[in-house]
């Protein structure tokens, strides 16, 4: 009997296998061109130095790179994929310290030229060892990388100087684009201005501020992609033109993400012709107080900042006007290690008695010797979504604890420089946003200010940078997640550093003949388009 | 007859016209210029909502209710309420103290400077007078938004900057039209009189050439708190001004026009009329106030 269930159940199995691909097959088209628009301007085509997607979404179709999330799948933080490499992803060696990857013989460069073990090398090494003078933003997800060798054409490997859980996902990360070796050997800064790749698009035309063009790359190693002809991408900031390019059909999608309210408005206008993904993004807006200046150096004082802020209530309102929604810790919610709603709700300003929270505020404003109506100013990004309307929310909350809030609000680049350079900020927007969800290196925000370049907070807390390095040195999932639970307690309640306000949430309406892609919990994944096709 | 009591036939001497009361010559004024009358209404509207805000808004502008958002207009919210759930009235009548405070600060400082530099580019003259009209030359080939955009990129966002940004351009183009006023007035007598009494510049400008230039700086003055406003409206709308929670029309209308135009246009209509009337208003009443102080158009 039980042989018979078995029999039944590979039947069943195969069938439906079988169904998926055929079905899945049949239904793909070819040809089109895909029109997207991208609310940003890449400040350059490098993505080794580049931070922002708005180097990532005109440029990642025109690069391989060596492993990838799987695009079938982009939701998952754990399911990568080999892109140049063979077969699966490798398993670690030498007692977790090595990592092989076999590399395809069958990728060429645009250009022509093959694709070597020798290119991967000269670009993880302008990544993790940049040369003098070149930037590269990820240089510190790399830390745990020892050497970098390619014994031959096809072989390219890892040596870690510690077993690390979060190497594999650094590699993965959507922006580690794999340059030719020859280009880079001549000008470390061609990458900067110029395009040339192995992924599924070749590049055409970039006029900056007014479009991209690209085309279909008939010699790229995945035999049958990319179901496209091409691609054209508009560069518009304003969120009105987005809304108004996908309504009129000037573009068919816009991979950041929109308010739910123009969600709602274009599928007014377009009912069925459009589809809608959504998804929790790997994205955190946070307030960081100036450690280094009265009365937030006072920890008491930073815990009632965050004690005021009713983040359950938030989530409830602004995700109906924000692109917002999810509340959470330091890590990624809804990850292995992230806490649950239970061990959320015992750390302060996470509490679900919102009236207990802020009367608690008070007695510690007052005990810090903070006067009612205390003023201080709240420094912001100059961008809506979120950032301004989270910001909004925020000064509501910390009137209602007496406190009274003025806001400065600076375009990105001022912005930037005063949080990151200049530090001249009482209370500031401050985010965490990642793509590859990777806990681990991301709670390196939370580091103090002299070990994280990301840190702006301008504390030193040593015991913080302790637990970090322990949990990342740490192979033990069950080890770590007690490390982060204690790393989430002391950053968030005993020195409140940074309080996370609200998780974003990514919503994108596109046309519904746009088929293939699917949405991942960051907008810098799943970008290479090569499974994108149309329906029409 | 003697000689006390004769008269010249036809050359009686005409009594002084009695005055008219106060009220009867409001409606002269009312009757001769209509427009700068509902100008003059709109104007002190404005400045009443604007003084006694406190009392006349029926909700706290900056109070978020998250149960009342987007309401639209009905009899609890006349005017709506917008995203955060705040009563649109209220911040309409809150916001014209910011349009006002901003436009008349910045109109007055900008034509004040302007009238003391333009008078004395007129009355030193030669090479002071050709170089400053030179540098007034530089500055007024910028567009006004160009111009208070670069100063607020310069300084920053927020009231106090705003201000400065919109009154650094008001500046010359006062300085340019009571210059020209004042040039005519350096050649009568009564200046080379004061000169030749020995009066400093000082008193020779402020006390004897700028009371003469009033009419045209008076006239500037409220073609530019028109101005400024929509100035301090177009700042705030391209982020570039007064931030919130400060009440304020440009910020009302950037934050309704470009999200909820369609879904909630209470939003963006009632701002958007906010600042239209305000500098009708202030338009018509700069207009009939340069008719009545011109001697030449009066005369007309």
């Amino acid at each position: 009997m039980k042989r018979i269930n078995r029999l039944m159940s590979f039947a069943i199995a195969t069938c439906v296998a079988i169904g998926i691909s055929t079905g899945g097959a049949m239904a793909q088209k070819r040809g089109g061109i895909l029109k997207y628009i991208i609310p940003s301007n890449p400040p350059s085509a490098d993505g080794h130095r580049e931070t922002t997607f708005g180097t990532i979404h005109p440029f990642a179709q025109y690069y391989s790179v060596l492993i990838r999330i799987n695009p079938s799948n982009p939701a998952s933080t754990t399911d990568f994929r080999c892109d140049l490499c063979v077969g699966d992803v490798p398993k670690a060696t030498n007692y977790g310290k090595r990592f092989t990857f076999k590399i395809r013989d069958d990728v060429k460069f645009h250009d022509g030229s093959k694709l070597t073990a020798k290119d991967i090398k000269a670009s993880f090494d302008r990544i993790v060892n940049p040369p003098k003078g070149v930037l590269s933003a990820r240089k510190a997800y790399f830390l745990m990388v020892d050497s970098i060798s390619a014994p031959d054409d096809t072989t390219i490997v890892f040596d870690l100087k510690y077993p690390s859980g979060a190497f594999i996902p650094a590699v993965a990360m959507p922006y580690n684009f794999i340059y030719a070796k020859k280009l880079l050997d001549k000008d470390q800064h061609y990458y900067e201005k110029n395009v040339m790749g192995s992924g599924p698009f070749m590049f055409v035309e970039w006029q900056p501020g007014a479009f991209i063009k690209g085309k279909r790359n008939p010699n790229y190693y995945r035999k049958g992609q990319p179901y496209l002809d091409g691609t054209e991408a508009i560069f518009a900031k304003k969120q009105s033109i987005n809304v108004q390019a996908i309504r009129g059909g000037r573009a068919y999608i816009q991979f950041r993400g929109f308010p739910p309210k123009s969600r709602d408005d274009l599928k007014k206008a377009l009912g069925d012709k459009l589809t809608v993904q959504e998804s929790d993004w790997n994205c955190v807006l946070m307030v960081t107080p100036n450690s280094k200046r009265k009365p937030f150096d006072d920890a008491r004082v930073r815990r009632a900042l965050s004690l005021a802020i009713d983040r359950w209530g938030g989530s409830k309102y602004l995700s109906k006007i924000a692109i917002v929604k999810t509340v959470g810790g330091v890590v990624f919610p809804g990850h292995p290690l992230a806490a649950t709603k239970e061990e959320l709700q015992k750390i302060p300003g996470f509490w679900p008695d919102i009236k207990q929270s802020r009367a608690e505020a008070k007695r510690l404003l007052k005990e810090a010797g903070v006067p009612e109506g205390f003023e201080f100013e709240f420094h912001n990004r100059g961008v809506d979504q979120p950032y301004k309307i989270v910001g909004t929310w925020l000064i509501d909350q910390w009137r209602q604890v007496g406190l009274k809030v003025k806001q400065r609000v600076q375009p990105s680049g001022p912005f930037y420089a005063t949080l990151r350079k200049k530090k001249d900020f009482d209370v500031s927007m401050d985010f965490n946003c990642q793509s590859i969800v990777n806990p681990l290196l991301d709670v390196s925000k939370y580091l103090s200010s002299d070990v994280s370049g990301s840190s702006n907070g301008q504390y030193v807390d040593r015991e913080v940078d302790e637990m970090f390095n322990k949990m990342n040195r740490s192979g033990d999932p069950v080890e770590q997640r007690k490390i982060m639970r204690a790393y989430e307690t002391r950053v968030l309640d005993e020195k409140a550093w940074a309080l996370p306000t609200l998780w974003w949430y990514r919503i994108i309406p596109h046309h519904a003949k746009v088929k293939g892609w699917k949405i991942s919990p960051s907008h810098y994944l799943n970008l290479d388009l090569a499974n994108v096709w149309l329906d029409e | 007859m003697d000689a006390v009591s004769q008269t010249i036939p036809g050359k009686e001497i005409e009594e002084p016209a009695a005055s008219k009361p106060w009220l009867v010559s409001l409606f002269d004024l009312i009757r001769q210029q209509p427009l700068g009358a509902a100008g003059a209404f709109i104007v002190i509207i404005m400045v009443f909502l604007a003084v006694f805000a406190n009392l006349v808004a029926p909700f706290d502008p900056i109070v978020n209710d998250y149960g009342s958002m987007h309401i639209p207009p009905d009899g609890t919210h006349w005017l709506g309420t917008d995203q955060f759930g705040r009563d649109v009235l209220s911040r309409l009548i809150y916001g014209a103290r910011t349009a006002l405070v901003v436009g008349f600060v910045s109109a007055f400082i900008g034509a004040t400077a302007g009238l003391v530099l333009g008078v004395s580019s007129a009355y030193f003259g030669g090479l002071f007078d050709l170089i400053f009209q030179r540098v007034m030359d530089v500055f007024m080939a910028f567009p006004l938004i160009i111009l208070a955009l670069a100063v607020v990129s310069i300084f920053g966002t927020g009231v106090e900057n705003l201000i400065i940004a919109i009154t650094i351009p008001f500046i010359p183009r006062c300085a340019r039209v009571v210059r020209s006023s004042a040039l005519s007035i350096r050649e009568i007598p009564y200046v080379d009189a004061a000169r030749a009494l020995g009066f400093n510049h000082r008193r020779i400008i402020l006390r004897h050439m700028v009371p003469n230039v009033m009419a045209p700086y008076l006239i500037m003055i409220t073609a530019f708190v028109g101005q400024a406003i929509l100035l301090e409206a177009s700042l705030t709308f391209l982020g570039l001004g007064v931030q919130e929670p400060t009440p304020a029309w440009g910020l009302m209308l950037q934050g309704g026009a470009e999200e909820y135009a369609e879904s909630a246009p209470w939003m963006a209509i009632f701002p958007g009329l906010a600042i239209s009337l305000a500098v009708f208003g202030f338009n018509l009443f700069g207009d009939a106030l340069r008719d009545v102080l011109d001697p030449k158009l009066r005369s007309q």
